[in-house]
């Protein structure tokens, strides 16, 4: 049997009514032992910060394993309590995002090579009829990310960038920073996955 | 070796590498992201090039969100509040399904909608139209074994919004869900029967498909509506499902 899927249509404006949870920033709990932070603001093609968005991750746990089924090396439970795996934080009044989690490992490809430590991340807003996805890669990971197949595949260097966060200068260890530049100059690479 | 994209357990590693399920791309489904009737879509879609990525570990799984972020009365928007909100009673229902036909047990379902004059219980809402103190608009729900969802609220009403002079959103529900991996995730509005609205709304219009849109509008189903009670209609929501497995190859990438 084969059925034809359901279209997308976007959020709006409105998403705030129901989809941000108390807990959705938080993949881990706070305090837990080596967690980071992630923050960064979203932007509109107009420079302008997007303040009605709402950005979600999904990673592999520091141990490079997924608490799901359809891993193929098997599910396992992450070791740190609390860890979900999953995030989701809308933008604020300055359209800043925050998400507190673990480093995800690195994960073996299906045909052989390794994907460096990755989050994948959907953005959801006003304006985007479908999600777009992005992938946010560590800065300090540059051996792993050099030998990563998707960041190999963008030619452009300055377009690679776009999927590297950035230390948050002056920060404490464990703090990085990832704008999303929905369109323009410096965009965001996104994929059709 | 067949994969196992439902967990029962049989899939594993294999000797060429991980065999993974794979996500049938929706070609032609999706509205463009640069839809220019659609104003906003302006300044937000990107302007390159999406580029291809693998479906790979990340991709390929996702959150398995369960009962612990609803209970019973996430599901009845109509009984959250000391008294009922004003409007049409429905029951809208339906199966999460994959486009293998399966039916997405346990996946989480999250709505939200205007009340019945057509007004968001939200801060950035001005349209001059009644907030109703005994409605919020928001609803969550688990998918049952079978894959079936089922929310009680009443009817939004359409609003004015600023796209084009005297521009009407068609009455509609938004709906939120995850399926069981990362591909399968979807946010997408649910409209209703005989809108008169459909033709000048350039959300709806952004699918190119006229049959796809139709898969966007429920069905008015009697013998789901509740005597002296409440309307019933009835709406599946079909996710991209596993396709048969294969082994991915670098060409993937
Ligand atoms: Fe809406």
């Amino acid at each position: 049997m084969s059925l034809p899927i359901t279209p997308s249509q976007t959020v709006g404006p409105f998403l705030a009514i129901v989809l941000p949870w108390p807990d959705g920033p938080f993949v881990v709990p706070e305090g837990t032992a080596g967690a980071i932070t992630i923050t960064g603001q979203v932007f509109d093609g107009a420079g302008q910060p997007v303040t009605d968005a709402l950005i979600e991750t999904w990673q592999a746990d520091p141990d490079s394993r997924f608490d799901h089924p359809d891993d193929p090396r098997g599910a396992a439970r992450p070791a740190a309590a609390g860890f979900r795996g999953f995030g989701r934080c809308p933008t604020d009044a300055s359209g800043q995002y925050r998400i507190v989690t673990l480093r995800p490992g690195s994960l073996p490809c299906p045909a052989g090579g390794t994907e460096a430590p990755h989050l994948d991340v959907s953005v959801f807003s006003r304006g985007l009829l479908d999600r777009v996805v992005t992938r946010i890669y560590f800065p300090d990971q540059a051996e792993a990310n050099a030998a990563d197949p998707v960041l190999s595949a963008i030619g452009d260097q300055a377009r690679r960038g776009t999927l590297i966060a950035s230390a948050v200068p002056g920060g404490e260890p464990g703090q990085f920073r990832f704008d999303i530049r929905l369109r323009g100059d410096r965009e965001t690479v996104f994929f059709d996955v | 070796m067949t994969a196992d994209p439902h967990g029962t357990g049989q899939h594993g590693v294999a000797s060429g590498g991980l065999i993974l399920p794979r996500y049938e791309r929706p070609d032609g489904v999706h509205p463009p992201l640069n839809s220019p009737e659609y104003r906003s879509s302006q300044l937000r879609a990107p302007a390159q090039p999406l580029v291809p990525m693998p479906q790979w570990l990340t991709e390929v799984t996702g959150p398995l969100l369960g009962a612990e972020r609803v209970t019973a009365a996430d599901s009845d928007l109509t009984t959250r509040h000391p008294g009922e909100p004003l409007g049409e009673r429905i029951i809208v229902t339906g199966r999460v399904l994959d486009s293998g036909g399966r039916p997405v047990p346990d996946t989480l379902v999250e709505i939200w909608q205007a009340n019945s004059a057509g007004r968001y219980a939200h801060r950035v809402d001005d349209h001059p139209a009644p907030l109703d103190p005994n409605f919020d608009g928001a609803g969550r729900c688990l998918t049952d074994a079978d894959g079936r969802y089922r929310f009680v609220t009443v009817k939004p009403g359409a609003y004015p919004w600023r796209n084009h002079l005297n521009a009407w959103r068609p009455a509609h529900i938004h709906f939120s869900l995850f399926g069981r991996a990362f591909t399968q995730r979807l946010v997408t509005q649910m409209y209703f029967p005989g809108d008169p609205l459909f033709a000048q709304d350039p959300i709806f219009n952004s699918v190119p498909d006229p049959k796809a849109r139709e898969r966007m509008i429920a069905r008015f189903e009697l013998s789901l509506t509740e005597p002296d009670w409440a309307l019933g209609f009835e709406w599946d929501i079909v996710l991209r499902g596993p396709s048969a497995t294969v082994f991915e190859t670098q060409e993937d990438a």
